[in-house]
């Protein structure tokens, strides 16, 4: 093949799907993930709350808080991992308050996202942007 | 089983009825993801701790579901209610099938 302006044009584009695949997959999967969770439902925001720093140095080991008043299930996802899935709790009746911290792993700078079940059947979410500086997950 | 697991959990030792408690646990393991590659680029297989539960007395306090994405020495902080004197279970599932098990008193004035 001649490498005119045009093919060239082309390999530019083809290459560019290519790298951007393994994101949209991996963005796929957190969809499955929430969609198992919360049945397809619609999601509020109000709640909810999701603590995390805005800055990791480390993507090893990240802090997290996540409370909802009144959910019995938690569920967080880091949407930029090569797993989303991060942990859901469920709290059972002597739970005190619906809270827990926690630390996490995360590839690199992404969106961790919390979804609460709350008492009434309805979904919460809350979403938060952490910059990693250096990523976990082997990364 | 994976080598050198050790829980270790905070839990005080009196509490007042109906007062929220916290609970801190955190348990030595490596938390291997199976992303990570050895020097000969192999990957290295998962070995994580997958569930993590806390009763009270039988009741349920927690139950959390882990995945790889939680760091090496898996820690969590939460609150209980306690009704009465009794003993925390805490209670720790390996991918391996190993479980590790740590039990806490407290009484209740």
């Amino acid at each position: 093949m001649e490498l005119t302006r045009r093919n060239a044009m082309i390999l530019g584009a083809g290459a560019l799907v290519a790298t951007g695949l393994p994101v949209a997959v991996a963005a796929a999967a957190g969809d499955d993930q929430i969609a198992a969770f919360t049945g397809g439902a619609e999601m509020g925001s109000e709640g909810i709350t999701l603590t995390a720093p805005e800055i990791a140095e480390n993507g090893n080991t990240v802090p997290i808080e996540v409370s909802a008043p009144g959910a019995t299930a938690i569920m967080v996802l880091a949407l930029g991992n090569p797993t989303p899935p991060v942990a859901t709790f469920n709290f059972g009746p002597l739970a005190a308050s619906q809270n827990a911290s926690t630390r996490i792993r995360l590839a690199g700078t992404q969106d961790v996202v919390a979804i609460a079940k709350l008492a009434d059947g309805s979904f919460a979410r809350a979403s938060s942007t952490v910059k990693v500086t250096i990523g976990g997950c082997g990364g | 089983m994976a080598k050198g697991v050790k829980p270790r959990v905070k839990v005080p030792k009196k509490a007042a009825v109906g007062e929220a408690i916290t609970i801190k646990t955190l348990i030595s393991h490596k938390m291997e993801s199976g992303q990570r590659k050895d020097g000969e680029g192999n990957p290295i297989p998962r070995s994580i701790i997958n569930r993590f539960t806390c009763d009270f007395n039988g009741e349920n306090v927690v139950d959390i579901t882990l995945e790889p994405a939680i760091s090496t020495n898996p820690f969590f902080e939460f609150e209980a209610t306690v009704p009465e004197s009794g003993e925390f279970q805490f209670t720790w599932y390996d991918d391996d099938g190993s479980v590790y098990e740590t039990a806490k008193k407290i009484a209740v004035e």
